[in-house]
């Protein structure tokens, strides 16, 4: 006789969703948390926001640097330009 | 333009290029810097030096690998040194084996007991975006090592597990780990800040 896999509750789905989202679960819990997701509107909210989390971490962009890190920086390359 | 566009260009001398690629980098510099050594000022200058080491061996890039790795790996590298010279040991999750979510969402049985909501819901309009990417870029600021060198490596830059493991001495497995709560936590974030901005 095969056992089926216990089925997931809500708290222990949301510990796999990073490794879904990237594609690295087993194929078992891979079953087991697409099971739950069908039907669990929470849980897919959750997977919702978690996916907009990491496509908006991938568009953030470089943060703003202070101006005169640029330059100094820049200052450095100039320097460096002028010993060569 | 892009790093190989922004590469010609300073392998010709130009410097407005080199300033370019600073705005573009040096922060996430700062971040893996940060990651191996014990102070900003240290990290800070982890990452100058980086920039040195690059201007020296830029003619010597080889492009087998993309210039961003390069350009960590050179960071990687140096920093890693750093912190063996301040006996920095690496930095680990505190809280590694514990739940992600806070346990008073959930009811006794673990199931919700206070249901998330989708933020598309409230990112319709591009005002709302905005204020979507303001509140990830405020969460991952916020987030102790390893999760900010982690998140930022591998979700803002976009770099593999495989790359980030190798840049940062971890295993893969420890890598998807520390991803996972890290991005838990700047959901979490996330979620307040957006239940916070809606009108």
């Amino acid at each position: 006789m095969k056992l089926l896999p216990s089925p997931l509750v809500c708290r222990d789905a949301v510990e796999l969703v990073s490794d879904y989202l990237d594609g690295t679960l087993s194929r078992r819990g891979r079953r087991r948390l697409e099971k739950h997701l069908a039907q669990c509107d929470a849980c897919t909210a959750y997977l919702d926001q978690m996916r907009a989390t990491i496509a908006a971490s991938g568009t953030v962009g470089p943060e703003d640097l202070p101006s005169d890190v640029v330059e100094g920086l820049v200052n450095l390359f100039r320097q460096y330009r002028s010993d060569d | 333009m892009d790093d190989a566009e922004l590469l010609e260009s300073l392998l010709g001398g130009d410097e407005s290029a080199f300033g370019e690629l600073v705005r573009r980098y040096h922060p996430t510099l700062i971040k893996v810097a940060r990651y191996y050594v014990g102070s900003a000022a240290s990290a800070e200058d982890v990452a100058q030096d980086t920039w040195i080491a690059v201007l020296k061996g830029i003619e010597k890039f080889e492009g087998r690998s993309s210039f961003k790795t390069w350009l960590l790996r050179i960071c990687a590298n140096r920093a890693r040194t750093s912190g063996v010279r301040e006996h920095r040991s690496i930095p680990v999750d505190p809280n590694e084996s514990g739940p992600t979510v806070s346990a008073h969402r959930f009811d006794q049985g673990g199931f919700w007991s206070e249901p998330p909501v989708p933020f598309t819901d409230a990112v319709d309009s591009r005002l709302d975006n905005s204020a979507l990417l303001a509140a990830v870029r405020g969460a991952i600021d916020t987030l102790g090592e390893p999760q900010q060198a982690v998140v930022t490596l591998r979700d803002v830059e976009g770099l593999s597990t495989q790359e980030v493991a190798t840049l940062l001495g971890l295993s893969e497995a420890n890598v998807r780990v520390i991803l996972h709560r890290g991005r838990a936590r700047v959901r979490e974030i996330v979620e307040e800040a957006m239940k916070g901005s809606k009108i």
